[in-house]
C-alpha cells in the first residue's frame, strides 16, 4: 500500500508539471498510470469503462460527425484559398487594362479568370447543399470578399457603374445541366443534387467586398494619371464619392467589420479627390506631356503614406 | 440602379437583420434568468441537508424546463428557420447551460449521462438539423464538461456530508465520460479549451477516492456498490 501511494504521488506531480502538455500525451501517460496499479481501485474502475457501452458508443458517433464537419470546413477553407488568389490575380490582370492597348482581349483574359473561379464557387455551393451556410460562412467569406471585389472592379471598367448584389447572386446561380461533367470530375457526387445550385451572397460581404473595391479603384486613378489620362480621375471621384456617400448612409448599422472599413474608404477617396484637384490646378498651367512627371513624384508620396499607416 | 438606391436597400436589409437580433436578446435573456433560477434550486444538493430531498429538487428543476420550453419556443419565431448557424452566437452560451442543467437533473436522478436526444427532448428542441431548430453537437459536449466541474464539487461536498459512496460512482462516471471525450479529434477552439479543464476534475475526484480509501472509508460503500449493480 505505502509504495502505491509513493508512486501515486510522484505520478500526480508528474501530470501536473505535463498538464499543458497535449493530450495525446496525456492519454498515454494516463495508461502507464494503470499499469503500475495492478491490484488498485483504479485498476477495476478501468474495467468499468466498457468499450461497447451506450455512452462510448455515443461518443464514437460523435467523433464521426465532428470529424465529418471539420473536414468539409478544410475543404471550404482551402476553396476559399483558391478563390482569393485567383481573384487577386484577376484584380492585377485588370489593372494593366489602362496602360495596354489591347484592352478588349485583357477584358476578355478576366473574364475566362473569372470563370475558374466561379467553378471553384460551384464546388463550394455543392459543399453546402443540405447545409447551413452561416455554419460554414466563416470559412468561406473571405474568398467571397475578393471575389466580389474582383468582379465588381471588372464591372466598373467595362459599365463604369456599380454591380449590385443582384447582379452577382445571379452570376452564381449554376444550372444543372453542367451536373454530369462535375460529378464525374469530382468524386463526391450527391444522391440527389437539386436541379440548380446558388451560392447567395450576404449583404454583409457585399458591402466589404465593395469596400475593398474602391481601394482598387484608387490605385487605378492613380496609375491612369500616371499614364497621363485626364478624364478617368475625375469619373473615379465621382463613383468613389457616391460609395462613400453609401456608406456612411449604412453608417454604424452595419456589423463592426464595415464600420473598420469605412476609414480606410475615407482615405482612399481623400487621395483620389487631391488628384483631382493638382490635375485641375496644375493642368491649366503644365504642358500636357509633363504631367506625368508631377504624379510620378506624387503616387510615391502616397505609397510612402500607406507603408506608414 | 444607382448607387445611392443600392445603399439604401442595403441599409434596409441591415437594418431587418438588426430588429431580429433585438428580439432574439429579449427572448435569451428571459432564458437566462430561467437557467439562473435552475442552478439555485440545483446547487441545493451541495449542502449537507440538500442530500435528502434530491428527488425532490429534480422534480421542480424539471417543472421549470416546462417555462424553458415555452421560452426556446418564442425564440424559434423570432428568426427564419433556416438561418440558425447566422444568430447562434446569441444563445450558444444559454444553450450550453441549459444542456448542463438538464444533464445535472438525468445525473441526479439516475446517475447516468443524458442523451443528445433526451436533452432536446427536455428542452422541446430537435436533435437533428433537419427538422428545425436544434441542439448543435458541440454545445451538448460543452454542457456535459460542465457538469464534469460540478460532479467534482459535488464529490467533495459528498464527503462533507457524510456520503462516502457517491464518490465513488462519480469517480466511475467521469472516467468513462472522460474515455469517451479522448475519442474525439477536437479542434483547437473552445470546446477543446474546455475539455482540457476535464483532466483536473478527473484528477479532484480521484483525489478525494484516495483519500476514503486509504481511510477504509470505502470499504462499505463498494459493497453497497456492488449491489445496486
Amino acid at each position: 500500500m505505502s509504495v502505491n501511494v509513493v508512486l501515486e504521488c510522484s505520478s500526480l506531480a508528474v501530470k501536473k508539471n505535463s498538464c499543458y502538455s497535449q493530450k495525446l500525451r496525456s492519454g498515454g501517460f494516463r495508461k502507464r498510470k494503470y499499469d503500475n496499479f495492478p491490484h488498485g481501485q483504479r485498476r477495476e474502475e478501468k474495467e468499468n469503462v466498457n468499450p461497447s457501452s451506450a455512452l462510448m458508443t455515443s461518443f464514437k458517433s460523435f467523433q464521426m460527425e465532428l470529424d465529418t464537419r471539420h473536414d468539409k470546413y478544410e475543404r471550404l477553407v482551402k476553396l476559399s484559398r483558391d478563390i482569393t488568389i485567383e481573384s487577386k490575380r484577376t484584380i492585377f490582370l485588370l489593372h494593366r487594362f489602362t496602360s495596354a492597348p489591347n484592352g478588349e482581349e485583357i477584358l476578355n483574359e478576366s473574364e475566362v479568370k473569372l470563370d475558374a473561379v466561379r467553378r471553384k464557387i460551384k464546388q463550394v455551393a455543392q459543399e453546402l447543399i443540405g447545409e447551413d451556410m452561416y455554419q460554414f460562412h466563416r470559412a468561406i467569406s473571405p474568398g467571397l470578399q475578393e471575389y466580389i471585389e474582383a468582379v465588381s472592379f471588372q464591372y466598373f471598367i467595362k459599365t463604369r457603374s456599380l454591380i449590385s448584389v443582384e447582379e452577382i447572386n445571379k452570376q452564381l446561380v449554376f444550372a444543372a445541366e453542367d451536373r454530369e461533367e462535375t460529378t464525374n470530375m469530382t468524386s463526391n457526387s450527391h444522391d440527389k443534387p437539386p436541379h440548380t445550385w446558388s451560392l447567395k451572397v450576404t449583404p454583409v460581404d457585399y458591402l466589404l467586398g465593395v469596400a475593398d473595391l474602391t481601394g482598387e479603384l484608387m490605385r487605378l486613378c492613380i496609375g491612369s494619371v500616371g499614364n497621363g489620362d485626364i478624364d478617368t480621375p475625375f469619373e473615379l471621384s465621382q463613383f468613389l464619392r457616391q460609395i462613400y456617400d453609401g456608406f456612411t448612409f449604412i453608417g454604424n448599422t452595419g456589423p463592426y467589420e464595415v464600420s473598420k472599413k469605412l476609414y480606410t474608404l475615407k482615405q482612399s477617396l481623400a487621395k483620389v479627390e487631391n488628384a483631382c484637384y493638382t490635375l485641375k490646378v496644375r493642368g491649366s498651367e503644365i504642358p500636357k506631356h509633363m504631367l506625368a512627371d508631377v504624379f510620378s513624384t506624387k503616387t510615391e508620396l502616397i505609397d510612402q503614406e500607406e507603408g506608414l499607416s | 440602379m444607382s448607387v445611392s438606391d443600392m445603399f439604401i436597400a442595403l441599409q434596409g436589409v441591415l437594418t431587418a437583420d438588426q430588429d431580429i437580433r433585438e428580439e432574439i436578446r429579449k427572448v435569451v435573456q428571459a432564458l437566462e434568468q430561467t437557467a439562473r433560477e435552475i442552478l439555485t434550486l440545483l446547487q441545493g444538493v451541495h449542502q449537507g441537508a440538500g442530500f435528502q430531498d434530491i428527488p425532490k429538487k429534480c422534480q421542480k428543476a424539471r417543472e421549470h424546463f416546462g417555462t424553458v420550453r415555452t421560452q426556446l419556443e418564442s425564440l424559434k419565431t423570432k428568426f427564419p428557420a433556416d438561418q440558425y448557424y447566422r444568430f447562434h452566437e446569441h444563445w450558444r452560451f444559454v444553450l450550453q447551460r441549459l444542456v448542463f442543467l438538464a444533464a445535472f437533473v438525468v445525473y441526479l436522478e439516475s446517475e447516468t449521462l443524458v442523451t443528445r436526444e433526451a436533452v432536446a427532448e427536455i428542452l422541446g428542441i430537435e436533435a437533428d438539423r433537419e427538422r428545425g431548430f436544434h441542439l448543435d453537437i458541440e454545445d451538448y459536449l460543452s454542457g456535459v464538461l460542465t457538469l464534469a466541474s460540478e460532479l467534482a464539487r459535488l464529490a467533495v461536498n459528498s464527503v462533507t456530508a457524510g456520503d462516502y459512496s457517491r464518490p465513488l460512482r462519480i469517480s466511475t462516471f467521469i472516467n468513462e465520460l472522460d474515455s469517451g471525450f479522448r475519442l474525439l479529434n477536437l479542434k483547437n477552439d473552445s470546446l477543446r479549451k474546455r475539455y482540457d479543464g476535464l483532466k483536473y476534475d478527473v484528477k479532484k475526484i480521484e483525489e478525494v477516492v484516495y483519500d476514503l480509501s486509504i481511510r477504509g472509508l470505502n470499504k462499505e460503500a463498494t459493497v453497497g456498490e456492488g449491489e445496486e449493480k
